[in-house]
């Protein structure tokens, strides 16, 4: 028997459920592998475990297919194609052929995935209905006997079963049909049976009975904090990042996901990173367990803190707690350090980076005036200026005309033309003019005043001093 | 409300202690020294660590408050250690704030997006100790709209207890009337010292090239609008090249200490 055919043999007409003997005839020299169910099976989980990097939540969907929880996730890749996107293209790269879909419920999401038109589908929130509709009875994970039967009365697609009265099919087929469909359609509840990695640090903490206010949800966060941090020091390891499993009564998962700066394990700032978060976890009628799970940690030593030796403390803090706790409010991308980079344009040479990035040193060059608020992008203004040279006169911005009493410049600044090819020619020649009442803004005419080829002879402001 | 449910008196605090305890003695050694001899003077060695101070820019200035936002960085480029600047939204360019001493490995900046964010931003900041129990140098807050009584005495309060300077830098919205000299900052609030910097045209004139005149260093006028325990003051400073220091302007010279008049100075004017 053919269990699986790849691309290349289905073209050729192979498909799974074949004789081997038939397969063998179709298509000479035919490379054949013995099938390995199990070791398909720890790959697929292997593959879950892998996939934990875009969401807490993943589960292994055997023979072939893989769930994952992308709720509260897709807004860190830019939205729900792109999420797809960006797993896909991960996938592709490690030589997997995939199919994804994403969907309001996981049985619409396994039906469009494996019979919908594209490889990468997002079906819109409320469409669940519409998407899978059109598709063929067998996309909603019945029993195959199931299948045949409800072949031979003639229910092709899943719109008919939709419209079909539900007493007679389910005298006929028993409650398993009614349950499949009201799960794809979202009538019912189906939970993703979260996936927890072999080697994982995690703790878990059942509760007598289910509890409901984020003030316990404080407490048993505490506690799992400090028997995670107590396990990770006997590993020599810091989290990264923390994954804490909300069990829910109804079987749902809810999640939450923070990150760290730099690897770490001191319980209070994990456990306040965590309760900071509470508030985004609908607890529905109860939860009845918590999970504690590090899904990325790295390896932490203790170091010994200059202090104790030089005998004087350091002259800075240790920013690191702070970070995180501003990164897990805020946003990550919200936090930063400025650094300085070689760039000829003003703009360029600042690279926002991550603020436990390692220090250069590195500062900007202090004798060229340089604005402290910086207008991004420049705005236009309209400008009286003697040609080629010369600062301008008076310059109108929001509809204030400013006259200009004293200026320095220009500072001409050519386009990087390696970079870019379109700046081959491009100059932008810098004044910084003050106006009477002595604001000093940075003006700058783009073009050197001669040739037409390096600029339209515009102005604009780029920052005030 | 019934017998049962009667509420105890509260004794009513002493008003000495309440007193005592709003006015904390300045303490020479935790004082952040502007580096100008009349001014600091004046404030009895300098701005207090520890404590919140109020920053605004005056006039054209208020929506960017950049002369405001040199100030600031000049001063806590005179302190060594971490600074968090927050802000709503980025406009700041680290450049200028290396060039007047704020080095850029010094600063981590946060977006905190609405006001409420700016201020529980620089509360945790002010508050927040690492595990060797050190501090940050210093705690920057762009504000844009009213900083209330509640509001600032929180940040006065924590920037208090943990002894690290915190600085209200005021930012109006988009000005409508750019000349309104009161577009500002004018609510009361818990801030020890509060100050409007507006820049001044500089002078005298400098021959930057043969038909132009070019730029001096900029010159502010300082207004030391509200000090707790002390009176208000303006001075006219320049901001005199690397490194970056304030100094009273030459031709305008001790205008608040006419005791002090250096004759030397006047006869360049």
């Amino acid at each position: 028997m053919v269990a699986a055919a790849d691309h290349a043999a289905s073209r050729a007409g192979l498909r799974a459920g074949m004789k081997l003997a038939r397969a063998q005839a179709m298509l000479r020299g035919l490379e054949v592998r013995e099938a390995d169910p199990e070791a398909d099976a720890a790959a697929l989980a292997r593959l879950a475990g892998w996939c934990l990097c875009f969401s807490p939540l993943t589960s292994p969907d055997a023979p072939d297919g893989l769930w994952i929880d992308a709720t509260g996730c897709t807004h860190l890749h830019g939205g729900e194609p792109a999420f797809l996107g960006v797993i896909g293209g991960w996938l592709r790269a490690a030589g997997f052929a995939a199919r994804l879909a994403m969907a309001d419920t996981p049985g619409a999401a396994h039906a469009v995935a494996r019979f919908g038109e594209a490889a990468e589908t997002v079906v819109p929130e409320g469409g669940t209905r519409m998407a899978i509709a059109k598709l063929p009875v067998g996309c909603l994970r019945l029993p195959p006997e199931v299948g045949e039967k409800l072949h031979r009365l003639g229910f092709d697609r899943v719109a008919q079963l939709i419209e079909a009265p539900r007493a007679p099919l389910a005298r006929r087929f028993g409650a398993v049909l009614g349950r499949l469909l009201d799960q794809a359609l979202g009538h019912a509840f189906e939970p993703i049976m979260p996936m927890l990695p072999i080697g994982v640090l995690s703790r878990r903490e059942a509760f007598v009975e289910p509890l409901l206010t984020g003030d316990a949800f404080a407490v048993a966060i505490d506690r799992l904090s400090v028997a995670v941090c107590a396990a990770m020091e006997q590993a020599g390891q810091g989290a990264r990042r923390l994954d804490l499993l909300f069990e829910r009564v109804d079987g749902a998962t809810p999640a939450i996901r923070i990150g760290t700066a730099r690897p770490s394990r001191d319980p209070v700032h994990l456990a306040r990173l965590l309760r900071a978060e509470i508030e985004r976890v609908d607890p529905g009628l109860g939860i009845e367990a918590m999970r504690l799970v590090v899904p990325l940690a790295e390896t932490l030593s203790y170091a010994q803190s200059p202090a104790v030796l030089a005998g004087a403390a350091p002259p800075g803090a240790d920013v690191a707690a702070l970070v995180d706790r501003l990164r897990s409010r805020l946003g990550a991308a919200r936090v930063y350090r400025a650094a300085a980079i070689e760039s000829d344009v003003p703009e360029r040479g600042v690279a926002y980076g991550p603020p436990m990035a390692p220090l250069t040193g590195r500062t900007w060059a202090p004798d060229l005036p340089r604005p402290a608020r910086l207008l991004d992008p420049p705005q236009p203004v309209e400008a009286l200026a003697l040609l080629p040279d010369h600062p301008p006169r008076a310059f109108t911005w929001r509809q204030h005309r400013h006259r200009i009493r004293r200026a320095d410049g220009p500072e001409r600044i050519a386009g990087e033309w390696w970079k870019r090819a379109a700046e081959t020619w491009a100059v932008r020649d810098y004044f910084q003019v003050e106006d009477e009442a002595g604001s000093r803004f940075w003006l700058f005419r783009r073009g050197d005043g001669v040739d037409p080829a390096t600029g339209d002879q515009s102005w604009y402001i780029h920052g005030l001093f | 409300m019934t017998d049962g449910l009667a509420i105890p008196a509260v004794p009513a605090p002493d008003p000495r202690l309440r007193i005592a305890r709003a006015r904390p003695l300045p303490d020479p050694a935790a004082m952040l020294e502007l580096g100008v001899r009349e001014i600091d003077a004046r404030l009895g060695g300098g701005l207090a660590h520890g404590a919140l101070h109020e920053v605004a820019g005056a006039g054209p200035e208020a929506e960017h408050g950049t002369a405001a936002t040199l100030f600031v960085a000049g001063l806590l480029g005179r302190v060594p250690g971490p600074v968090l600047w927050v802000m709503e939204h980025r406009d700041l360019f680290p450049p200028a704030l290396a060039a007047v001493g704020l080095h850029p490995d010094r600063v981590v900046y946060a977006e905190a997006g609405r006001l409420a964010g700016v201020l529980q931003a620089m509360e945790d900041a002010l508050r927040y100790r690492d595990a060797a129990g050190g501090r940050l140098a210093g705690v920057v807050g762009e504000v844009r709209g009213r900083l209330g009584l509640t509001a600032s005495r929180r940040l006065q309060l924590a920037a208090e207890s943990a002894g690290v300077i915190a600085f209200a830098l005021r930012r109006t919205r988009r000005a409508r009337n750019v000349r309104d000299p009161a577009a500002g900052a004018v609510e009361p609030n818990a801030a020890v010292t509060r100050w409007r910097v507006a820049c001044l045209p500089c002078a005298p004139p400098l021959p930057g090239r043969p038909d132009w005149p070019g730029l001096g260093p900029p010159r502010w006028r300082l207004d030391l609008v509200r000090r707790r325990g002390g009176e208000p003051a303006s001075w006219i400073v320049e901001v005199a090249d690397a490194p970056h220091r304030l100094r009273l302007a030459a031709d305008l010279a001790d205008r608040s200490h006419p005791a002090e008049r250096r004759p030397a100075s006047r006869a360049v004017a």
